[in-house]
């Protein structure tokens, strides 16, 4: 008897081994020139010519691929959860308010240290510090949203609610800064152009640790979701625990979306525009080949933004943010003006 | 499988509604089921008389406002959603939502609550899948995208999903509403064939009643006063049919067996 579901083997090869190749590419860009040679002998240990160069590769750029492959294939993740669970093909972490929650957060901690206390203060300035109040803030928007979303059945209501939810954050995170000092002001304010560097091991770990909770929670509902591809009334025929499924995305979706938040940034398109992208390539819905290939994919975006955002060759760098916008508006102005369906 | 042909369903003095913040509507009241296995019951009444609040309380879609439904001597209630996935499979009204499942993982998905926590299919689960495509006489679809198949075969698909679900009981709203003449009478035809040749127990909310007399074994009549479940011989023989439409437009002939518009 033959088993017609497809197996995507060739296509995954292909994708891991286009990651590898970007991997080593984005490493090898920068404002210094370094010989792809070197790179290798510094990685295996060996003898580097300069040891700048060294330095430059282990304390610098390899921390910050890692956290481009992180901060990619999660939030892309979250992005194909929002479209499952809320039937829509324009959910994403950005969109439904759940980054500007997480932003809230952060900005909550930065800019209204003042108002808090100084028994905040000392924690405002870590990165732990941001990371928690980050994935707080995300969590409470997602849930408001999700809420509302049992009220409303309509999906076009709940992306609107979504877009509300993000125009309410903003606006408190207006009012903090109109109160804020210069200080506070500028260092938020570099933080919402979002970097991927500036990660020390320390901190990549803690992000790397947040990411696989978050993501293992997510390997056990591959199930639930495909069922929940028939709506919610069949997957709960099907003896599908709806209500557990979907707290298991809340809390999944904040740890991820709020810790890459806090550690990078709000970086916005990745999670509405790779699992398209994703969608588009594999052709299925099926979410046991659908998540894997969605990391993968999210990975690979993410490390061409970053190599773009570099600059090769020159000594400036770009917000990461606006590299990722100008590469996910097109996307979806796309999707949106072409005739084929848009599946979630 | 093998099922004791006794009282698969049974509620008494079943009421059904909606409860919100300020009030309880009830739909309907006193209802009495006692169904035994194996048959085609076919639920009929006006647009608005209740069928589908009916059919979502038999699902555990929504609560009874009062009295007890039994499945297989089960209490509804107390059935978890695992449980009641292997005793009662659904066929809805509603539209699926756009996806791009090919037919062959729409019906596999109807083997959930059987597969282990990723959803792997054994040997035995690919042997349902294949007989239920069998049975529905939808192999050569399986594997074109749901999206792209007609009213017609889409019925026919989710009517496999169902039986790959190996529930005693299967549950069907409106299944022919978009459907032509054709496909209308092919859905029924299959929907007869799944309760003689095995058993199952088909319940279906329908507006054809022509089919429904002459293919159901039980009808379940829902009028504005009254609830009545019974054998189609016994209920067209002692008028039960006839107070369906109360109206002097039309009227049901018995020798025809369908109703037909007054002369006047």
């Amino acid at each position: 008897m033959l088993n017609p579901i497809k197996s995507y083997k060739n296509t995954f090869i292909l994708l891991v081994i286009t990651l590898i190749l970007i991997v080593i590419i984005n490493i090898s860009l920068g404002s210094v020139y370094i010989p792809i040679k070197q790179i290798f002998l510094s990685f295996i240990d060996g003898q580097v010519e300069k040891e700048s160069w060294k330095s430059i590769i282990l304390n610098y750029r390899l921390p910050k691929a890692i956290t481009a492959i992180i901060v990619g294939s999660g939030l892309s993740i979250s992005g194909l959860l929002m479209q499952t669970l809320f039937r829509n093909p324009l959910a994403g972490p950005f969109v439904l308010g759940i980054s500007s929650g997480a932003s809230l957060g952060v900005a909550i901690l930065i800019l209204g240290a003042s108002f808090l206390g100084a028994n905040i203060t000392v924690y405002a300035f870590t990165n732990w510090g941001h990371a928690i109040a980050a994935i707080i803030g995300a969590f409470l928007v997602l849930s408001a949203v999700m809420l509302a979303a049992i009220k409303v059945r309509n999906t076009m209501s709940i992306l609107i609610i979504g877009l509300m939810f993000g125009s309410l954050t903003a606006a408190v995170i207006s009012v903090l800064a109109y109160f804020s000092s210069a200080n506070q002001l500028q260092q938020y304010l570099f933080w919402s152009f979002g970097s991927l560097g500036n990660l020390s091991w320390n901190e990549i770990s803690a992000l790397s640790f947040t990411f696989l909770i978050g993501i293992s929670f997510v390997i056990f509902i591959i199930k639930p979701l495909n069922s929940l591809l028939l709506g919610e009334n069949y997957a709960k025929s099907m003896g599908v625990n709806v209500k557990r499924t979907r707290n298991i995305i809340l809390i999944s979706t904040s740890l991820l979306t709020g810790a890459i938040t806090a550690f990078s940034g709000p970086i916005a398109f990745i999670g509405l525009a790779v699992p398209h992208l994703t969608k588009l390539l594999f052709n299925t819905s099926n979410h046991k080949i659908l998540l894997p290939a969605v990391a993968i994919s999210g990975a690979i975006i993410m490390l061409i933004c970053d190599s773009i955002s570099q600059l090769p060759n020159s000594e400036y760098t770009l917000p990461i943010n606006a590299i990722t916008s100008l590469f996910g508006a097109p996307i979806i102005i796309w999707l949106l003006v072409r005739k084929r369906k848009v599946f979630y | 499988m093998k099922l004791s042909t006794k009282h698969i369903i049974k509620a008494t003095n079943l009421s059904i509604g909606y409860t919100s913040k300020k009030e309880v509507k009830t739909i309907a009241s006193n209802l009495n089921i006692d169904l035994n296995a194996g048959n085609l019951v076919c639920l009929l009444g006006k647009n608005g008389i209740g069928k589908s609040t009916l059919l979502r309380t038999l699902t555990k879609v929504q609560p009874s406002l009062e009295g007890e439904i039994f499945i297989n001597s089960n209490n509804l209630e107390k059935l978890n959603y695992k449980g009641f996935s292997k005793m009662v499979s659904l066929v809805l009204t509603e539209r699926l939502p756009d996806n791009s499942l090919t037919v062959f993982e729409l019906v596999a998905l109807g083997r959930q609550p059987y597969t282990n926590w990723i959803g792997y299919l054994t040997t035995e689960d690919l042997q349902i899948i294949d007989d239920a495509f069998e049975k529905t006489a939808t192999k050569h679809l399986i594997n074109s995208k749901c999206y792209e198949l007609s009213d017609g075969q889409l019925q026919k698909v989710l009517v496999a999903r169902a039986l790959t679900q190996n529930t005693p009981i299967i549950v069907l709203d409106e299944p022919t509403a978009h459907l032509d003449i054709h496909h209308t009478i092919e859905t029924f035809t299959l929907l007869k064939k799944l309760a003689k040749n095995f058993n199952k127990t088909v319940i279906v909310s329908t507006h054809e009643i022509n089919l429904a007399l002459q293919l159901a074994d039980e009808l379940w009549l829902m009028t504005p006063t009254q609830f009545v479940s019974g054998k189609t011989d016994t209920l067209i023989s002692n008028n039960s049919v006839q107070q369906l439409f109360d109206s002097n437009l039309i009227s049901f002939n018995k020798t025809l067996k369908q109703f037909t518009i007054n002369n006047s």
